[in-house]
């Protein structure tokens, strides 16, 4: 019993001296939760209740939010990459306005991307994609793992709550999408016969308290399945 | 009776503790409650049980319903008959209204016990009576033409949404009937506003306008309709909202039966009487000339105030919060009304805006009443000692 723990005192000692000696695989476990665990346990919208505003105004339809989400990880995972190179430099008064100025130039470069090849869909998000600024899970994320944690693992985390946020975003807006106007993706899936039958679009789809009551639904669904997320009182 | 109790007893058998089919107890429970008194007994120290349980409450309320419902009924039939000017009599109306009211009845229970049950199942507690009133509202609050469809998304909407993700009867936020109505005014608006859809086949025979008259009065048109057309229910509308002399029929049932509370329906007709008044004098167009009497008359302002802002649940529990409720529930519709053209008719907003407001209300006043008894106290306090 004593030895064995001795051992791994030594063994703590050892890591602690020799860090970069045992490395750790690209997707051990411990970073391999760093991508899951966003898509449910702590997803940033329906758990930690972040980013609220835009998951009502793009998820209309599908291609808008598709395409959100996808600038929302490549923000994500280039800004996390970026703060967490800096993290020693940065001095800790300064470093919202630092981190802010990291978002905003990988927020810009999305822009002119989308701005010069997928015109129709920015001309559609507008001023949304400029908003990924304020959006609270990029700063969160920054804020609360990337100044912390090296650079591998800050990818991760990043991308993996950008696609934590991008699954409900392409959830919401595929009900909306398919009740609010009857296409998904811009292709019409409910076909004219149902239409003749006197089947009418949903409407209150396409207005934004619906969007609200679709995430709600999804947290009511997550938390009756999800047993981890059932507080207790 | 004994026979009728005896069947009964014979088709529970299956659903006894143990037995083949004991989870789904619900159902065959709530049918036997339906028709007997539950002989239930306190046990434990002594209690008063009244026997105004909830189901008594519910068949009230429905009682109350009935005139409005059948004098709907009768009009929706005479609506397309004098409109088309064809003789008809009262038999040829009131079957007319019965083809297309009883079946939206009929979607509307089934589609809300059912998905009440399957919740009942699952969740192991009994069907509640909450929706025995709930089901007749809602289709009392309906243009005649709905599609049935839209009925029954709109009631499983209401339901699911508005009452079970709250925890069921009693637990609800919002009034399921109105959040029905709202769903479906906000869903699919072409059936649920404008000046095809409130007198049946409107949409389909160009000789009848369908147009109420709020929404003639927004769109600046004459109104052809006489105050004592208004106040008997002879004019288009929702089906059972029209008629102000039967909806006081059930106004009255419910005050002396203690069921309704009178203070929130008179201070909503003080509320609304009050900015109906105000706006008289301004007169900047013809909905704010429209006499503060026949504001009260027209539209859905009665049968509103009487059965959907007296629901006990969503509104406000302390008597000085049911002025205040009532108060603003008139102020709103009235306002609501004059300033946006686009929704002629705002009693079901303004409802459904304070039921929100309701436990905010409540939390004041309580919070108030304490204060000033803790201060009465410390006044009193050195006199005693």
């Amino acid at each position: 019993m004593s030895k064995e723990s001795n051992k791994s005192i030594n063994k703590k000692k050892s890591s602690l001296l020799f860090i970069n000696k045992e490395r750790e695989p690209l997707f051990s476990k411990k970073n391999r939760v760093l991508l899951t665990d966003p898509l449910d346990d702590n997803n940033p919208i329906t758990v930690q209740v972040l980013g609220i505003c835009s998951a009502l105004a793009i998820t209309v339809q599908l291609e808008p939010a598709v395409v959100m989400s996808l600038s929302v990880v490549a923000v994500m995972g280039a800004s996390n990459v970026i703060v967490s190179l800096l993290r020693n430099l940065i001095p800790n008064r300064i470093r919202i306005i630092v981190q802010l100025v990291v978002v905003a130039s990988m927020v810009v470069l999305v822009d002119q991307i989308l701005k010069a090849y997928a015109y129709d869909v920015y001309k559609e998000l507008s001023i949304f994609i400029g908003l990924i600024i304020t959006n609270c899970i990029v700063m969160g994320r920054l804020e609360a793992f990337a100044l912390g944690n090296n650079v591998w693992r800050s990818f991760l985390d990043g991308i993996g709550n950008a696609a934590g946020y991008g699954l409900i975003l392409i959830v919401v807006a595929f009900f909306r999408e398919l009740f609010g106007s009857g296409k998904l993706y811009g292709f019409q899936v409910i076909p004219e016969s149902v239409y003749d039958l006197g089947y009418e679009n949903n409407g209150l789809m396409l207005l934004s308290p619906m969007a609200l009551i679709i995430v709600g639904i999804y947290i009511w669904f997550q938390r009756s399945k999800n047993r981890k997320l059932i507080e207790k009182n | 009776m004994k026979f009728l109790r005896r069947k009964l007893d014979d088709l529970r058998y299956p659903f006894r503790k143990g037995g083949k089919w004991e989870k789904f107890a619900p159902a065959i429970n709530a049918f036997d409650t339906f028709l007997f008194v539950p002989n239930h007994t306190t046990h434990k120290g002594s209690h008063i049980r009244d026997s105004v349980d909830l189901k008594r409450t519910m068949s009230t309320v429905i009682i109350a319903l009935l005139p409005a419902l059948i004098y709907g009924i009768y009009n929706s039939g005479y609506q397309y008959y004098s409109q088309l000017d064809t003789p008809f009599t009262f038999l040829d109306a009131f079957i007319h209204g019965s083809w297309k009211i009883l079946p939206m009845v009929f979607v509307s229970y089934f589609v809300g016990l059912t998905i009440e049950f399957i919740f009942a199942v699952y969740r192991g507690h009994e069907v509640n009576e909450g929706y025995l009133v709930t089901g007749l509202l809602i289709p009392m609050i309906m243009p005649i033409d709905i599609p049935l469809w839209m009925v029954a998304i709109s009631v499983a909407f209401s339901v699911v949404i508005a009452k079970e993700a709250f925890g069921g009867t009693g637990m609800n936020i919002l009034n399921p009937a109105l959040t029905a109505r709202a769903f479906a005014f906000f869903a699919y608006p072409t059936y649920m506003s404008g000046n095809k859809v409130w007198v049946s086949e409107a949409s389909n025979v160009d000789a009848i306008s369908g147009e109420t008259i709020l929404g003639s009065l927004a769109a600046g048109e004459e109104i052809k309709y006489s105050v004592a057309e208004m106040f008997y229910g002879s004019i288009p509308g929702s089906i059972a909202e029209t008629s102000v002399l039967y909806i006081l029929v059930g106004a009255v049932i419910l005050i002396f039966t203690g069921v309704g509370s009178w203070r929130i329906m008179l201070s909503g007709i003080l509320g609304a009487s009050l900015v109906g008044y105000l706006f008289n004098l301004w007169g900047a167009n013809p909905l704010m000339s429209f006499s503060w009497i026949n504001h009260l008359l027209v539209g859905g302002f009665a049968f509103g105030i009487v059965f959907m802002a007296t629901d006990p649940v969503t509104a406000t529990q302390t008597n000085k919060g049911k002025w205040i409720y009532g108060f603003l529930i008139g102020v709103f519709c009235i306002l609501i009304r004059v300033f946006n053209p686009a929704y002629p008719e705002g009693v079901f907003l303004a409802i459904l805006l304070m039921n929100v407001f309701a436990p905010t209300i409540d939390h004041y006043i309580i919070e108030s009443n304490i204060k000033r008894r803790r201060k009465r106290w410390n006044q009193n306090l050195p006199k005693i000692i």
